[in-house]
């Protein structure tokens, strides 16, 4: 009558690791945040602040459209540009290396194993340093974003790409074998009607993400509506700062809005 | 003509899928091969046009060897023998139209097909393909909005439209419900006898190989336990072929009850 | 015979041939996608003998990249460990102010619409601006230096944590909060004792996921004059040390698949 509860249902003993793992976790947060200048901060920055969001409030309206240079429209239809064309160089590219990383398209293991790898050093590699040294390369200006934007978005959309390929129906292969086709008939007759519409959708995914890429690839120079934001903001134009993140906002917020209609309807 | 000669097959695992198999069967005959699940039927289907390789034996199709044919060689013979599916193994999300077309991309050079366009003889040929199952109006319909037996008409009018000499039907009808399945067997059957076109199909159920099939061949455990006629296919050879008394199970009026 | 017969006749029967679908609706998408490649070639003055002329350039660039200048090691060590410290200290504001946001966000928990659409709307509105962009903002704020690339990684990772987390707290199995409802339990006692035991594997497992990208991202903000390594990119750039660039290059690399290996094994084991 006088067992525990604890003899009943004994409490489940907690690992010893436990400790450890708070410990160092604690260590490296003491770490981190220690190892952070806290200090510092300009003593503007509360009306830098201020006039950044009246910027936002009263933005530079007169900017949105020139008759002659550079302004708002131009830069944000450049940022859209260099977002298309480098979403189409990559989703080409994207095709060979998707059958090349699938699975289920090769004999070896070691064929698509390769492939993936490649696809997630391509991946690791950010967008901006390729545009840094494209730049060194074709010169500064929209296609150094463009190429940039086509190789970066490689490792991303090939991946999927190829776990698209990797979810097929192996049946109509299989069919198509059986009535004698050669290996490209198949891939054009069975393989390739299963895969379009998921690597479409997968494409204007993509493309929604290079649009956000491409409005800060002017940064460093690699065309687009970032120049013109830098130079604002370096010339402490707040007001036009103001209407550049303004046309930003929009323009993103209603591409995602048109290209999540149109995936919608693909799948 | 199919000519199976002492056809083996071992699987990567050391298991005998068959064993020492002599089978020859003649232009426009209909052919059902029983047996249990396991016993070799598919494997010894997809032998015929190798979509599975064995390893001992030769098959010889109209009188040239698949076993030995290679790259071009062996889709020209595969060409001539068109293959139904359990799964019907269409591409869901094309037209009826261009999956019956599908069946002639062996006619025509990888080139030419790659952009898409088939001549227009092609697109009739598959109209009268779709005709012959009784399903042209649904010739624009994608695949996945037709039902089962619907989907499997339009896998035989693949095959028709392959202008297949040889057909064969790997358990056609194991995923169509008694209605459908009788409708699937009648057209290939009429096929059969219309064209000519030696008809080998794997079955479940035994009546409907009674019903149908001129000539039953029976397997077990990989090899030929039974080969003859349907008259001679008695309920004692059935139970022969499944190593037990007929049940329920083998027989689709019942299982359908 | 008879079977021969009859397929005569069935022959003569006029055929059936339904009316094939237009397809103007594809050839119009198609001009229209032409339209506006070629479009964005002539924005962007894109052109194919423009990446021909840069090709040799391009095979120039590799060829200095390579060796790469081990030695420049000890110059960005220190860089380095800055950037992954920006990204711990950003992931961890980031996550901490999820949570409220995401709680408000999920209209399993807020019924009135009122409260959730325009938590949603602002929690959209963020995630449109990328992080590069919000650290050229912070800069221009706060100054040059770590700060405001921390509070731009904090910024974005609020953004994706809270989408993450409200789209998982709005798909967890609603009875054991009705349980608590009838047991007359407040809003607050639901999502402590019903709400968080769901949902906390998948909010630590956001918050990994986020790290992964925002170190990433650290790696770059230096561009932008908000700390870590990025900097090392203009300072090798400029001068065309590019060996020196490719050292920074393979160095992040190597950092990157390890964090991200960890943390796929840590998000593996607790999912």
């Amino acid at each position: 009558m006088t067992k525990s509860w604890n003899e009943i249902a004994p409490k489940p003993k907690k690992s010893p690791l436990r400790w450890f793992i708070y410990i160092a976790l604690a260590a490296v947060y003491i770490w981190a945040f220690v190892g952070i200048p806290f200090g510092g901060i300009k003593e503007t920055a509360g009306q830098v602040t201020k006039a950044i969001a009246s910027g936002l409030f009263s933005p530079d309206w007169d900017y949105v459209y020139l008759p002659d240079g550079e302004d708002l429209l131009r830069g944000l239809l450049d940022t859209l540009a260099i977002s298309i064309l480098g979403t189409l160089i990559s989703t080409i590219v994207c095709f060979p290396f998707a059958f090349w990383s699938a699975a289920n398209m090769s004999r070896s293991r070691l064929t698509s194993g390769s492939g993936k790898i490649l696809l997630s050093l391509i991946r690791t590699f950010p967008e901006i340093v390729m545009a840094l040294l494209f730049i060194k390369a074709v010169g500064p200006g929209s296609f150094a974003g463009v190429l940039a934007l086509g190789l970066h978005s490689v490792g991303m959309l090939g991946k999927l790409f190829a776990d698209e390929v990797e979810q097929i129906d192996p049946g109509p292969s299989e069919a198509l074998i059986a009535a004698g086709a050669t290996r490209l008939q198949i891939l054009r007759f069975a393989v390739l009607p299963q895969v379009l519409p998921g690597f479409m959708s997968y494409t204007l995914y993509r493309f929604e993400i290079n649009l956000r890429s491409a409005t800060i690839l002017g940064v460093i120079g690699a065309g687009g509506i970032g120049t013109p934001l830098i130079f604002a903001l370096s010339s402490r134009n707040w007001d036009r700062v103001g209407i550049i993140l303004l046309g930003i906002i929009v323009m993103i917020t209603v591409i995602d809005l048109i290209s999540g209609a149109i995936r919608k309807k693909l799948v | 003509m199919i000519e199976i000669r002492n056809v083996s097959k071992t699987y990567a695992n050391g298991t005998k899928g068959l064993n020492h198999i002599n089978l020859t069967i003649g232009q426009g005959e209909f052919v059902a091969i029983v047996g249990l699940s396991g016993a070799g039927k598919s494997t010894l289907l997809r032998s015929m046009n190798r979509l599975h390789d064995i390893t001992e034996g030769e098959i010889i199709i109209g009188g040239k060897s698949i076993t030995a044919a290679k790259g071009r060689n062996l889709r020209m013979i595969r060409r001539d023998i068109g293959m139904i599916f359990q799964s019907f193994n269409l591409v869901k999300r094309t037209s009826v139209l261009r999956n019956v077309l599908a069946g002639r991309v062996g006619y025509h050079s990888t080139l030419r097909t790659v952009v898409g366009r088939f001549p227009k003889q092609d697109v009739e040929l598959a109209f009268q393909a779709l005709d012959r199952v009784n399903i042209a109006e649904k010739a624009y319909s994608r695949a996945d909005e037709l039902s089962g037996g619907q989907q499997q008409r339009v896998a035989i009018a693949r095959v028709l439209a392959q202008e297949a000499k040889i057909i064969l039907a790997d358990e056609p009808v194991a995923s169509l419900d008694p209605l459908t399945t009788k409708q699937v067997m009648d057209d290939l059957k009429r096929i059969n006898l219309e064209s000519g076109i030696t008809t080998i199909v794997n079955l479940h159920f035994i009546d409907l190989a009674r019903q149908y099939a001129t000539r039953i061949i029976g397997l077990r455990a990989g090899e030929v336990v039974f080969d003859g006629p349907v008259s001679e296919a008695t309920d004692e050879k059935f139970a022969e072929i499944y190593g037990r008394p007929l049940g329920k199970e083998e027989l689709l009026e019942e299982a359908a009850v | 015979m008879n079977a021969k017969l009859e397929a005569e006749q069935q022959g003569r029967r006029s055929p059936i041939r339904p009316k094939a679908p237009g397809k103007t609706k594809h050839y119009l998408t198609a001009a229209f996608i032409l339209l506006l490649v070629w479009g964005s070639a002539v924005q962007s003055d894109s052109t194919l003998s423009e990446l021909v002329q840069g090709f040799p350039n391009m095979l120039d660039l590799l060829r200095e990249m390579f060796p790469p200048r081990w030695t420049y090691l000890d110059n960005i060590l220190e860089a380095m460990l800055e950037t992954i410290r920006m990204a711990l200290v950003g992931t961890t504001i980031g996550a901490l102010f999820a949570i409220p946001v995401a709680l408000l966000c999920a209209a399993n928990l807020i019924k009135s619409r009122w409260i959730y659409y325009p938590v949603r709307l602002l929690l959209n509105l963020i995630r449109t601006i990328p992080d590069l962009l919000l650290a050229a903002l912070f800069v221009a704020i706060f100054g040059i230096g770590p700060l405001p690339g921390i509070f731009a990684l904090s910024v974005f990772s609020i953004g994706l944590i809270a989408k993450l987390t409200y789209e998982a707290l709005e798909a967890i199995d609603p009875g054991p909060l009705e349980a608590m409802t009838a047991a007359g339990a407040n809003l607050v006692q639901i999502i402590v004792y019903g709400v968080v035991p769901q949902i906390q594997a998948h909010f630590a497992s956001f918050t990994l996921y986020t790290f992964e990208i925002n170190v990433r991202a650290a790696a770059v903000l230096g561009l932008v004059g908000a700390g870590g390594i990025g900097h090392y990119y203009e300072v090798t750039l400029g001068f065309f040390e590019y060996d020196k660039t490719a050292m920074i290059i393979l160095f992040t690399l190597a950092v990157v698949l390890i964090i991200d290996y960890i943390s796929t094994k840590l998000r593996e084991r607790l999912l």
